[in-house]
């Protein structure tokens, strides 16, 4: 394939409740129409290997955008504002759901669309992202990637902010769905990875799960001794394929 | 871990940030997924001061090893603090802050 050339820039946006935020978005550029993918980002926030996978994802023809799901506590530094977020106990399920429904609309309303959106998240992000697929069936395809807590084995872990077990709500999941996991990962454990794979199975859900033994958590992540060259190239083609099969 | 998990504990001094030496009154203290060290997790700790909005911080991200090691290094350089200050190793030093106001008799009498 040819790459095609690139855009990307920090856009505002309206997220949930109409409140005014930003994000990173990157397109390709020459395509025509292209279809759409709202990126998620991890639990410390809105860094810079996140606008990397946003353009690698640009790269292979996708338009992405990727909100900063905490700019309501800015302004400041995306570490400084995500570290705010964290000693408040994070973001509220809710309100992660409507940037997110908001940034699919953001999309949606290119010139540049082709009408298909899904969602990927890393980490928390994974979750968020299941959980988006739960609440908003607008999104047409989800990649999940080690999203913890998507089980919840200790009811203490819900709270006002995080009500539900995403998992409590699979039913309710109308896209294709793409796992990615790495056995050696700690959140999702491999026993949960098989526990959600069981309840999709009985739902009846499209899914597939790629599990990648010598794998932890975040193996992606360049920035990180977890990753892991072999499996992430290996997932991430198999990120391309599955978007391109189901957004066009 | 992505857990949310974090301790907290009050305490008093100050700090060099971003836009000069602040006063701090909280240490957030957790061990997850690091913002910058390249660690698949970190022993995190952000000196803030709430009392002031806690705008700004000053953050640290070590390693496990590291910060059990810092753990036995402040623990050692106070031991030693001590005994050169001739300090009861059982006197309680304020931990928080506090405001200290004693007439000039009150401060005389320490003399």
């Amino acid at each position: 394939m040819t790459y095609p050339g690139l855009i990307a820039e920090t856009v505002a946006f309206q997220g949930h409740n109409g409140d005014k935020g930003e994000a990173y978005y990157a397109r390709p550029t020459g395509m025509g129409k292209v279809p759409g993918v709202v990126m998620i980002h991890h639990l410390p926030g809105w860094d810079e290997w996140i606008c990397e996978a946003t353009r690698k994802l640009a790269h292979h023809g996708f338009a992405v955008i990727t909100p900063h799901l905490y700019f309501r506590e800015g302004p400041g530094s995306p570490d400084d504002v995500g570290a705010r977020v964290r000693a408040a106990g994070g973001v509220a399920d809710e309100q992660v759901i409507g940037d997110v429904k908001a940034a699919a609309a953001y999309l949606r309303a290119q010139p540049n669309s082709n009408g298909k959106i899904g969602t990927i998240g890393y980490c928390s992000g994974g979750r968020h992202a299941f959980l988006a697929a739960c609440r908003a069936p607008e999104l047409d395809a989800l990649v999940d990637c080690w999203g913890g807590n998507v089980i919840v084995d200790d009811p203490k872990a819900l709270n006002a902010k995080r009500p539900i077990a995403p998992i409590d709500l699979a039913d309710k999941i109308n896209c294709p769905i793409l796992g990615l996991f790495g056995n050696d990962d700690e959140n999702p454990t491999a026993d949960q990875v098989n526990r959600t794979e069981a309840v999709l199975k009985k739902l009846g859900k499209d899914y597939t799960f790629h599990r990648y033994d010598g794998a932890g958590h975040a193996f992606f992540n360049t920035t990180r001794i977890s990753y892991r060259p072999e499996q992430a190239a290996d997932g991430w083609t198999k990120v391309f394929a599955f978007l391109h099969k189901h957004l066009g | 871990m992505c857990s949310y998990i974090l301790e907290k504990t009050k305490l008093h001094g100050s700090a060099k940030g971003p836009s000069g030496w602040m006063r701090v009154d909280t240490a957030n203290v957790y061990y997850d997924h690091p913002y910058h060290a390249p660690l698949d997790h970190a022993l995190a700790m952000d000196f803030i001061c709430e009392a002031d909005g806690a705008r700004e911080r000053v953050a640290v991200e070590i390693s496990r090893e590291s910060a059990l090691d810092l753990i036995e290094a402040i623990k050692a350089a106070l031991a030693s603090g001590d005994a050169a200050h001739a300090i009861p190793v059982h006197t309680k030093m304020p931990r928080a802050c506090a405001t200290l106001v004693a007439s000039e008799n009150e401060v005389a009498s320490l003399f």
